[in-house]
């Protein structure tokens, strides 16, 4: 045994500082994604508490191409996406830029913004399926004082997919806005303080100091947040479920339908596994580029 | 001067009318709880402020939300702690005890990746396998999926505050005998003491949040609160005002969070984003 202070005890205690942290990742997230792996080849039925499994072969797999929910789930989960994530991405830039340039109440404005993050996002639904209510919520009772008709929000396919876009810009414009603000603060000044002598305007100074000193962490960002986009569910679920039709049906929904409500556990196995693997190539391509990034940098 | 004086005005207005769009639909739900049915269907803008959605909300026979209210605070409280005994050794293992380093890109890899994965597509092979072991529907399942789900924030926050310990004040602790779990113990803890709250913040008030994993992992008995928000809007006649009332209880922790930790909570979310 190593004596305590020496190289050999460090050996052993990096062993068991890090033992805990590798078995919660191989039992609860390895483990069960090689399990989906097993379960996306067979059908499986609970018989008194007990899993039946019958192999199924691809036969899942060739289903996902004739499913039109999911070819639904998957081309508005991507629209749903670049479209909600651009405007985010605009919105909270400029936000920040703002927010950067005033001294006076801008920790009160981050505090502000930081409450769509912190609520529950299934309140964040409630909220706005009130707001959308087409007999009394708020967004037809302003429309009325103004004269304008009030609409049924959620009710028609095209605006019901607007509806929920915008739900998702409310809610993670403030994020955005956070990082994109640690991100300005964190710009050296000095470069700006040049710009300045040299008689740059605010929109050159924008256009050709902030936007280039910027472009790294705008870039980050917007891929993170396409990606995690796609975890959205807690607003769908609570404002339209999918409706009307499929117009806000999106990925993680319809793995949830077809697995727990259909209880088509091997079928919303695969459903899952083609999600996974999509999902983790896009990221594993947007890491190795940001890789790329740095080391030509 | 004035151009810039304009100017100033100009984007504290842009960001005040921000400001407004957040708070005023949450103001509004917030008003909502305090209104009866009548009031709210008819939209009154001034009304009488009436308890008695709170009251159906917590001591109606029909509404499990004081119980589920409990189980929230279990849940977040023991996953939390779980991610914090977990991530600290973890980050403090990866970053200082001399691993080669593929190690620390392997875990700290895996976590980005995970983190940003759905949750939904774990939810399943957790149910089969919970189910399996006679986990479902207990709070051991939930606390172990909320576990998983927040390990990779807890170490990656864990490891940008553990990279900032001067390395000098370790090895200073080696000459004079200390061992791993002293170092860890009685210098790191104390050292990255903001970053455990931060930590702790973000984690508690993501599995508090949480909900599609809650859905599918909980029954009746351990029910989390966002689960019995969306029981409330699904119900035949949906009861607008309970509904408003349970979303207002269901934010107060996250609010308080937000008073008494701000600093923290920001420095946790944009933490390794930047850099």
């Amino acid at each position: 045994m190593a004596a305590p202070g020496t190289a050999g005890d460090a050996a052993r205690w990096r062993h068991y500082t890090l033992a805990p942290a590798v078995a919660v990742y191989l039992a609860l997230t390895l483990l069960p994604i090689a399990n989906l792996l097993v379960m996306s080849v067979h059908d499986i039925r609970w018989e008194q508490g007990a899993a039946q499994w019958s192999f199924a072969g691809l036969k899942h797999f060739a289903a996902l191409g004739r499913d039109q929910l999911f070819r639904d789930g998957l081309a508005n989960t991507a629209l749903f996406a670049v479209s909600a994530v651009s405007a985010e991405m605009v919105l909270g830039f400029f936000l920040a830029l703002f927010a950067s340039r005033v001294v006076r109440a801008r920790v009160l404005y981050r505090a502000v913004f930081l409450l769509p993050i912190l609520i529950p996002g299934i309140v964040i639904g409630a909220i706005w399926k009130l707001a959308y209510n087409p007999d009394f919520g708020i967004i037809n009772q302003v429309l009325g004082l103004v004269g304008l008709p009030g609409k049924d929000w959620l009710g028609e396919k095209t605006l019901a997919f607007a509806s929920v876009v915008v739900v998702d810009i409310w809610h993670w414009t403030p994020f955005v806005f956070l990082l994109l603000l640690a991100a300005l603060e964190s710009l050296p000044q000095d470069v700006y303080e040049a710009a300045r002598i040299d008689g740059a305007s605010a929109w050159q100074e924008l256009r050709y100091v902030t936007l280039p000193m910027m472009l790294p962490a705008i870039v980050v960002t917007a891929v993170f947040r396409l990606i995690v986009s796609f975890k959205v569910f807690d607003e769908v679920y609570l404002l339209t479920g999918g409706g009307p039709g499929t117009a806000t049906e999106v990925l993680s929904f319809t793995i949830y339908r077809r697995f727990f409500t259909e209880d088509r556990m091997g079928y919303g196995s695969a459903m899952s596994v083609v999600v996974l693997f999509l999902l983790a190539l896009a990221i594993v391509l947007a890491l190795a580029a940001a890789r790329r990034r740095r080391e030509e940098a | 001067m004035v151009g810039t004086r304009a100017a100033s005005l100009g984007m504290h207005a842009v960001l005040a009318l921000a400001a407004a769009v957040v708070i005023f639909p949450v103001a509004w739900i917030a008003l909502a709880a305090f209104k009866t049915q009548i009031a709210l269907l008819r939209g009154d803008a001034f009304f009488t402020p009436v308890w008695s959605n709170f009251d159906e909300l917590l001591f109606s026979r029909s509404s499990d939300y004081l119980a589920d209210f409990g189980n929230s605070l279990f849940i977040a409280a023991v996953s939390t702690a779980l991610v914090l005994a977990v991530a600290t050794p973890a980050a403090y293992s990866l970053h200082r005890l001399g691993w080669p380093r593929w190690v620390p890109a392997a875990v700290l890899g895996w976590s980005l990746v995970f983190h940003m994965l759905p949750p939904i597509t774990m939810v399943g092979p957790w149910y089969v396998m919970f189910r399996s072991l006679g986990l479902d529907n207990t709070y051991t399942g939930l606390v172990a999926a909320h576990l998983a789900l927040n390990l990779p924030i807890g170490i990656w926050l864990l490891s940008v505050f553990v990279r900032e310990i001067p390395v000098e004040l370790e090895e200073a602790a080696r000459v004079d005998g200390c061992t791993t779990p002293q170092m860890l113990w009685r210098i790191v803890v104390p050292l990255v003491a903001p970053g455990l709250a931060a930590t702790a913040v973000i984690c508690f008030v993501f599995s508090w949040n949480e909900f599609a994993v809650a859905l599918n992992l909980t029954a009746k008995q351990t029910a989390t609160v966002p689960v019995a928000i969306a029981k409330f809007a699904q119900e035949y006649e949906i009861k607008h005002g309970v509904m408003a009332a349970g979303a207002v209880l269901s934010a107060i922790p996250a609010i308080l969070l937000l008073l008494a930790a701000q600093r923290h909570i920001v420095k946790g979310l944009t933490a390794g984003a930047v850099k």
